[in-house]
């Protein structure tokens, strides 16, 4: 039997309320496949499976809200008799207490199997969830128009319009938070908890771009707008050919130790306009990557991210979070590490400025990168080693662009 | 497409990278990237979704100077029927 478990999205989010499953008992499912939708304060998140199987029971209800960890399906294996994963089922939940899984206990796992877990259904497009959220309507009192009756914009504006007797007399304090506002309280958490006990050192490096700039502008002449090369993924490369030189700023402080992570899977600071906030979703194994390919995966995860289509694996495994704050004009950025992670790396603007080049002086792009870490695990002066080997990898961008096998 | 439709193509692909702007607030003769708040990343997105909508190739020495909703209409306005 498969335990299909509420995956660990972050460490501000450690409860999700399941919007939908994607699957049915009998459907079998491939490794990576996305099974169910979980609502977190961040985003709609799509959960995916890690194992081949069979789904056999789902064993959480839509629009129920469950801490990491809940066991939500039980799948088999393809050489598993149903009756096999029964039994197994009825031990597990014996032992564990199951968390809001409704009433009839393991007399009758069947009834769990065939429940219609399509007919509680709702279908809310993102838009019109996020809506919803800024006007306060709760959408289990919304009818939809849609099509499959799936609520949209309209619907959710029409029933703010219309008055509610239970809304006017609700004194002032009662209404709901607003996903901004519940956001704002996970990061907050998050990052207290990263300022209460992560003592943390702070370095920053000058890094001339000269040599990257003008390789891109060469690159990016011959190449297709769809082919295009983004200094944003020069810097990523640069972060991950940094880190293999200095591993123990990559990884995790658990327990009271250092946990060094297994590969160099960098999470990138995406900031959400509306309503201020920001997630860290993962681009897995950089150094593995060639420029181009981790050029589309960047264009490609930051759109996901606007529309709200992350994907469990993108936030649960990030082993260091980049911060790149050089659209917004600022000149450095110096970061608060997400926990449980030991180190941020952080850059400001790239500008022309004058630097000393075979004794004049020039003008030519520079970028301030900085480094936060955690003095449990790294110190200054491997945090200095980590920003020269950071600078050094950008004078050789043809080398860094390419993938390691 | 006149330029009506080419601007409603515009703002169309551009809600579609950037779902939570409100395009309709956009002034169009403004610099559009600091209007909408677009990141280097936001922009390629952008346009390489008018890349598909309009099948037009935007090289990179021109999409530097694209920095208004007017110069990119008139950009686009002069490829499409070229």
């Amino acid at each position: 039997m498969i335990e299909f478990r509420l995956p660990s999205l972050g460490a501000d989010m450690d409860e999700g309320k399941l919007l939908e499953w994607l699957v049915k008992p009998g459907d079998a499912v491939k490794k990576g496949q996305i099974v169910c939708v979980v609502d977190t304060a961040k985003a709609a998140i799509d959960v995916e499976c890690w194992h081949d199987g069979v789904v056999h029971a789902l064993l959480t209800e839509p629009g129920t809200t469950i801490p990491v960890g809940t066991l939500m399906a039980a799948l088999r294996e393809a050489n598993e008799s149903p009756a096999h994963v029964d039994d197994l089922l009825s031990a597990l939940r014996a032992k564990e207490v199951a968390p809001k899984v409704t009433a009839p206990p393991p007399m009758a796992p069947h009834v769990v199997t065939a429940a219609p877990v399509a007919a509680a259904r709702q279908r809310v497009s993102p838009a019109a969830r996020r809506r919803a959220d800024e006007l306060h309507v709760d959408l289990a009192q919304v009818t939809g128009s849609g099509p499959d009756g799936a609520i949209t914009i309209l619907d959710v504006e029409t029933a703010a319009r219309a008055p509610t007797p239970t809304a006017e007399a609700a004194p002032a304090f009662a209404r709901p938070t607003t996903r901004a506002e519940e956001m704002r309280k996970v990061i907050a958490a998050a990052m207290a908890r990263s300022k209460r006990e992560i003592p943390h050192y702070y370095l920053a490096e000058d890094v001339p771009l000269a040599i990257a700039s003008a390789w891109l502008a060469a690159q990016n002449a011959r190449r297709n707008v769809t082919e295009r090369l983004l200094m944003a993924s020069l810097l990523l490369k640069a972060v991950a050919a940094a880190l293999e030189r200095t591993p123990e700023l990559n990884g995790f402080w658990r327990n009271g130790a250092f946990e060094p992570g297994t590969g160099i899977h960098l999470g990138v600071a995406i900031s959400l306009r509306a309503g201020g906030g920001l997630v860290a979703p993962a681009l897995h194994d950089v150094p593995r990557k060639d420029m181009d390919t981790l050029t589309r995966e960047l264009l490609d995860l930051v759109k996901r991210t606007r529309a709200g289509s992350l994907k469990s694996s993108e936030l649960s495994n990030a082993t260091i979070t980049v911060t790149n704050l050089g659209d917004e004009g600022v000149a450095a950025v110096f970061g608060v590490i997400y926990p449980p992670q030991v180190a941020l790396v952080g850059f400001g603007r790239v500008t022309e400025r004058p630097w000393i080049v075979d004794g004049e002086i020039r003008a030519i792009p520079v970028v301030t990168a900085s480094l936060a870490a955690d003095h449990r695990v790294s110190d200054g002066h491997r945090g200095g080693l980590f920003l020269a080997a950071l600078r050094d990898a950008l004078q050789e961008p043809e080398q860094l662009a390419k993938g390691k096998p | 497409m006149n330029r009506e439709e080419l601007k409603r193509a515009l703002l169309d692909e551009l809600n579609g990278i950037a779902p939570e702007i409100d395009v309709a607030a956009l002034i169009a003769d403004k610099p559009l990237r600091n209007q909408a708040d677009l990141d280097s990343v936001d922009w390629l997105n952008f346009l390489v979704a008018l890349h598909g909508r309009l099948h037009i190739e935007i090289p990179d020495a021109d999409a530097a100077k694209l920095t208004t909703l007017d110069k990119l209409i008139d950009y686009c306005a002069a490829r499409i029927t070229a």
